[in-house]
């Protein structure tokens, strides 16, 4: 029996070295180990052995089933390894082919502008008023300390509905809507589109869009006004852009300001997008008249304040590179998708 | 406003370079818009004398001639027909330049050489205007004998350097070279040489020639009037006719010129009669009579009427007071006596007669501004004095002065502290009174007060005198500061913002992009959109002074707008696209417009290409979703117009209409240019912010399975799934968990007129594991429902 046992092992460890699928390691294990197997066959027939040989044969037959089992468990996992490894051989695809987008839509670049300018100012403090469009003249004009037969209302190629209802030529009439409803300290800005009879070019358009800023509490000064243009001009250019203020002429603001950004694209050296002046104009600015804080009831010995007004079309087309304005209004999906 | 740098000389010392005084002056508010430096581009071209003339011995066309230019002779091959030997013509050498950056190189012409090439007046940049006397095809010969080789730009006094001013609309003291001059001075921190004005005055009593009557004061608060006698009228000297020119005036005769030069000078327009034609020797300053035409000097009648002022003689109207003299009395080559006028008329007055006739001149656009009236006896004795400079004419005694009223210089409290305050500055107090003495502010350093000079009448209160000293302060010289101890504030969005970001952040999130359009739009949309002619739509503002009939109204719908887009996609061969747009609807309360309208908010989709009303609708749920909107019906729409009577469906939300989603009708889509299936949506972004409900609970998750049963049934083809899920929701109980449809078949097996319909049904609770039993109640519930209600039949 003992050779039995020793050449049932040998036999079992030479088809183990065999073996080359998981089915036929499975036979194996059927053909030794299983009920009907070789070696319960011969477990079975210990009976038969006296008491002296019983535990000896036994221990050997033991031996033997655990050095089977063991190498059964070694091949096994072999041949897992082996076959899985073909299975991802074969399962090799091209990860060069387009993947499964879910195409997602893109904000239009004014939208991208005007966002971004509410989101600097929002981290300032500033809140969002809007205003309307089709619009009072007294509320565009008159309070803005732009009389009738004003040179100033000439320059601005107003639509009129009446004599007294007009498309707003800025945003700026939102300022005095705000002034009249809110006590300071006020810190908003209108972003919106305003609206002048201008023919439609690459340059210019008849609808086009502002985003203005007021500021009105006790003790602001120009100072503040140069600041707050700066840090904005920072954010929405990069942190090295450099502001420029020149002395300008609005009604309704006194003292009055162009505002010059150095240029985005050569920083300031001349090129020919800021036509070699190494500025861009941007916006106008200045610190709120005393007439129109008055309008609103607003005492201008004891409050003052600043407002800017920027145009958002001129800004996006320089951020964007933009050449023609009428891309902006014309919404060719391949342009709108570039954004 | 162009300002020839010498001439500003005369007044200002400049001690830099003219891109630098450009530079300072644009930094202390008196923008340059440009350096003009004339005759740049002309280089070599020279005066040079014809000596001889041949034929061309092979070019019929062709001269070979032989030309002087001082240095040298050389041999210029010309098809010029209009030289002869001896004359005098300007010739651009080898090597020069012209404008239009053209070059002259060596060349050979039918077999001859040629060494330069002579000019026209056209090739030199010129106008026949300027040159009258220039051929209109042909060779420019200078009109009188000049130094052979002399640089050309000098004979045609091209060497000014002009910078060109944008000079603000508050600021008319400044459309002036002794205003520009004043600025000049306190920028550079030189001298202002302010002009001293010396008459002789030769002739008898101006007040025998003529006399003045201003019959409204109101609207001319001062005219003045002098005369000039044995006046020879002619040419004005080269020196004039440069600065002229330089200035962008065309030169005329030497007196119309002297008022263009004094008006370019000083700033106050003038004008000069003959006065032979002034009937009865009177001037009379009236309003014109109704009825009554003048012919202006531009040779148009004009009728004129009772608001516009006129100079008239006894008999009739002679100018239009601000805008244009009359032809009836201008100057003629035969004038020999003159009268100059400098007046101050009212700007508002000025600005609605030019406005009224059609005609902006040079003249009414400096006094609709508002001019200073104490200029107008500087201006005409500047221009007596060139008179007698000139030596043109006698120039009778005494100035006629109709000045209704002097104006008081207004004062104004200087406090030094206060605007520091205001500026953030700290500018010594000396500092300040020295800008302002500088600009002729009379300072009172007793009392801190400033007195304006008449012709700074923009200057009005303390912020004015604020913005005086900053300009030349510097603005940039001021600090930068954040509103630093400022009451602080909270920056924050509104609701009605929140939700309308998270629309358009869903819009992008479901492929839309986003597109702008045009609020106003044309009338004509209305018919292309199939609306009846009781529309409501209709009723639209109308825009009193439109770009054109398609920029007309203010829009009540953006479908249209919506429609446009997708039509230029689709006719530039793009596929697909899928577009949305946040804009507003303008609603009139009532037309005529005497309120302000509602401008509603909306939210427009528009989508073309492999897509169809699922993919529309699915935006409009998506959107619902993420609003925390569940309330919300879909129903059909059949009475639209606009869109298909059986693929749209109107919008609700609790009840409330919010919106219309559907295929866009083919007639309309048609007329649009559009694709036959193109799709629309227009959801009322108001609703949506009113219901939208960020508010968000967390229920546990589940934690006994749940059962899910399949169903397909046999309806009716009209039976809609909506029917079908509202009966399964109504029956199933609590237990009901989630409904889902997963397929609606037609076709074999499936008798005409009928439609297979599939669901799964999920079932669980929450406080235990469902029984075969509790889900068969349910079920069965939910078959006797859709049996009875929809004579639904299992499958």
């Amino acid at each position: 029996m003992k050779e039995q046992l020793n050449s049932i092992r040998m036999q079992a460890e030479q088809e183990l070295s065999n073996v080359g699928t998981i089915t036929e390691l499975e036979n194996i294990r059927v053909k030794y180990l299983g009920k009907k197997g070789e070696l319960t066959a011969v477990l079975r027939g210990m009976g038969a052995l006296s008491p002296e040989e019983r535990p000896i044969i036994g221990q050997l037959a033991n031996e033997v089933r655990a050095s089977i089992e063991g190498r059964l468990e070694e091949v096994k996992s072999e041949l897992t390894k082996k076959e899985r490894g073909l299975k991802l051989e074969k399962e090799v695809i091209d990860v060069t082919m387009p993947g499964n987008r879910k195409m997602l839509g893109k904000k239009h670049p004014l939208s991208i502008v005007i966002d971004e300018i509410k989101d600097v100012f929002i981290g300032m403090g500033y809140e969002i008023a809007e205003g309307p469009e089709v619009e009072l003249d007294y509320y565009n004009f008159e309070a803005l300390n732009i009389p009738k037969n004003h040179p100033a209302r000439d320059v601005q190629d107003t639509f009129y509905i009446n004599n007294n209802i007009l498309l707003r030529t800025q945003t700026s009439p939102v300022q005095i809507r705000v002034m009249e409803n809110k006590k300071p300290p006020i810190k908003v800005i209108c972003p919106g589109r305003v609206y002048r009879s201008d023919a439609v070019d690459a340059t210019h358009s008849p609808i086009f869009h502002q985003v203005e800023g007021l500021v009105v509490d006790k003790g602001v000064t120009m100072g503040d006004l140069v600041g707050t243009l700066r840090l904005f001009a920072k954010s929405l250019f990069g942190e090295k852009t450099e502001i420029r203020l020149r002395p300008h002429h609005f009604p309704f603001t006194e003292p009055s300001a162009e505002v010059d950004v150095s240029c985005w694209t050569c920083g300031g050296k001349g090129c020919r997008v800021c036509k070699n002046e190494g500025w861009i104009e941007i916006l106008g600015a200045g610190m709120v008249h005393p007439k129109v804080l008055e309008v609103c009831g607003i005492d201008p010995e004891v409050y003052s304040g600043f407002a800017f007004g920027l145009g958002a079309e001129r800004t996006a087309m320089g951020r964007f590179n933009i050449d023609d304005m009428r891309l902006l209004y014309e919404n060719d999906i391949r342009f709108l998708k570039q954004f | 406003m162009k300002a020839p740098i010498d001439w500003l000389k005369d007044y200002v010392d400049i001690n830099v370079s003219p891109k630098e005084f450009a530079d300072a002056m644009t930094m202390s508010g008196s923008k340059v818009e440009g350096i003009e430096v004339q005759g740049e581009d002309i280089t070599k071209v020279v005066v040079g004398k014809i000596l001889t003339i041949e034929k061309h011995p092979d070019a019929d066309k062709l001269q070979v001639t032989k030309v002087d230019v001082g240095s040298e002779v050389i041999q210029i091959v010309t098809g010029a027909q209009n030289i002869s030997v001896g004359d005098y013509i300007p010739v651009a050498l080898v090597g020069s330049t012209l404008p239009g950056d053209k070059k002259i190189s060596k060349g050979k012409l039918r077999g001859i050489e040629s060494y330069g090439m002579m000019c026209s007046i056209e090739e030199l940049g010129l106008t026949s205007e300027d040159y009258p006397d220039a051929p209109e095809d042909g060779i420019y010969i200078l009109p009188k004998e000049e130094e052979l080789g002399k640089d050309i730009k000098e004979v045609f006094g091209l060497n000014h350097k002009v910078i060109e001013f944008e000079i603000t609309s508050n600021r008319p003291d400044c459309l002036s070279i002794i205003g520009l001059a004043r600025e000049a001075a306190v920028t550079l921190k030189t001298e202002f040489k302010k002009p001293v004005i010396d008459l002789k005055e030769e002739g008898d009593d101006a007040a025998q020639y003529i006399s003045v009557e201003v019959k409204d004061t109101e609207l001319c608060p001062r005219f003045a009037a002098r005369v000039v006698k044995d006046v020879k009228i002619g040419p004005s000297p080269k020196w004039m006719r440069d600065r002229l020119k330089a200035a962008g005036v065309r030169p005329i005769n030497n007196i119309v010129d002297i008022t263009n030069y004094v008006m370019l000078e000083y700033g106050q327009p003038m004008h000069a009669y003959d006065i032979k034609d002034i009937k009865g020797n009177k001037i009379v300053v009236r309003r014109a009579h109704e009825g009554e035409t003048i012919k202006t000097l531009d040779d148009q009648d004009r009728e004129i009427d009772s608001s516009m002022l006129v100079i008239a003689d006894e008999e009739r109207a002679i100018g239009v007071a601000g805008v244009m003299g009359g032809a009836n009395s201008e100057i003629k080559e035969d004038t020999s006596t003159i009268v100059f006028e400098a007046a101050n008329f009212n700007g508002t007055s000025v600005r609605l007669t030019a406005k009224k006739l059609g005609m902006r001149t040079e003249a009414s656009g400096r006094f609709e501004k508002g001019l200073d009236a104490e200029n107008v006896e500087a201006a005409i004795n500047r221009a007596v004095e060139l008179v007698e400079e000139l030596g043109i004419g006698t120039v009778c005694k005494g100035l006629i002065d109709c000045y209704a009223k002097k104006k008081e210089p207004r004062t104004i409290n200087l406090r030094v502290e206060k605007i520091n305050d205001f500026l953030g500055t700290n500018i010594p107090k000396e500092e300040m009174i020295g800008i302002l003495k500088a600009l002729e502010f009379k300072v009172d350093e007793n009392n801190m007060t400033v007195k304006v000079p008449s012709f700074r009448e923009d200057v009005e209160r303390e912020a004015d005198i604020a913005e005086e000293i900053a300009r030349f302060y510097g603005y940039n010289n001021i600090e930068a500061t954040l509103l630093s101890g400022k009451a602080a504030t909270l920056g924050r969005k509104t609701h009605k913002q929140i939700i309308e970001d998270l629309i358009k952040e869903t819009m992008i999130a479901c492929g839309l992009s986003e597109a702008f359009t045009y609020s106003f739009t044309s009338p004509k949309v209305f018919d292309k959109l199939n609306l009846p002619m009781d529309s409501e739509l209709r009723k639209a503002i109308v825009i009193s002074n439109p770009l054109g009939e398609d920029y007309s109204i203010m829009r009540t719908t953006t479908i249209p707008d919506m429609l446009g887009v997708i039509s230029t996609n689709y006719n530039r061969r793009i596929e697909e696209a899928r577009l949305f747009e946040m804009s507003r609807v303008y609603i009139p309360q009532s037309l005529p417009l005497n309120e302000l309208p509602h401008e509603k908010p909306v939210l427009t989709l528009g989508m073309y290409g492999k897509l169809d009303f699922y993919d529309l609708k699915g935006v409009a749920e998506e959107l619902f979703a993420r609003l925390g909107i569940k309330d919300y019906e879909i129903s059909p729409e059949k009475d639209n117009a606009i869109f298909h009577p059986g693929r749209t469906a109107s919008l609700s939300i609790d009840g409330e209409y919010a919106g219309i989603i559907g295929e866009i009708h083919p007639d309309v889509a048609e007329k649009f240019e559009c694709p036959e299936r193109t799709y629309i949506g227009v959801i009322e972004i108001e609703v949506l912010v009113k219901k939208a409900s960020m508010k968000c609970q967390y229920t546990a998750l589940p934690k006994f399975p749940a059962v899910t049963r399949d169903i397909a049934m046999l309806v009716k083809d009209e039976v809609m799934v909506k029917q079908i899920e509202d009966v399964i929701k109504q029956r199933a109980g609590k237990i009901l968990e989630s409904i889902k449809l997963f397929d609606v078949y037609k076709g074999k097996q499936v008798s005409e007129g009928m439609k297979s319909v599939a669901y799964s049904i999920t079932f669980r609770a929450s406080d235990r594991t469902l029984t075969d039993e509790d889900v068969g109640k349910a079920m069965t519930k939910i078959l006797d429902g859709l049996k009875r209600n929809l004579g639904a039949e299992l499958r």
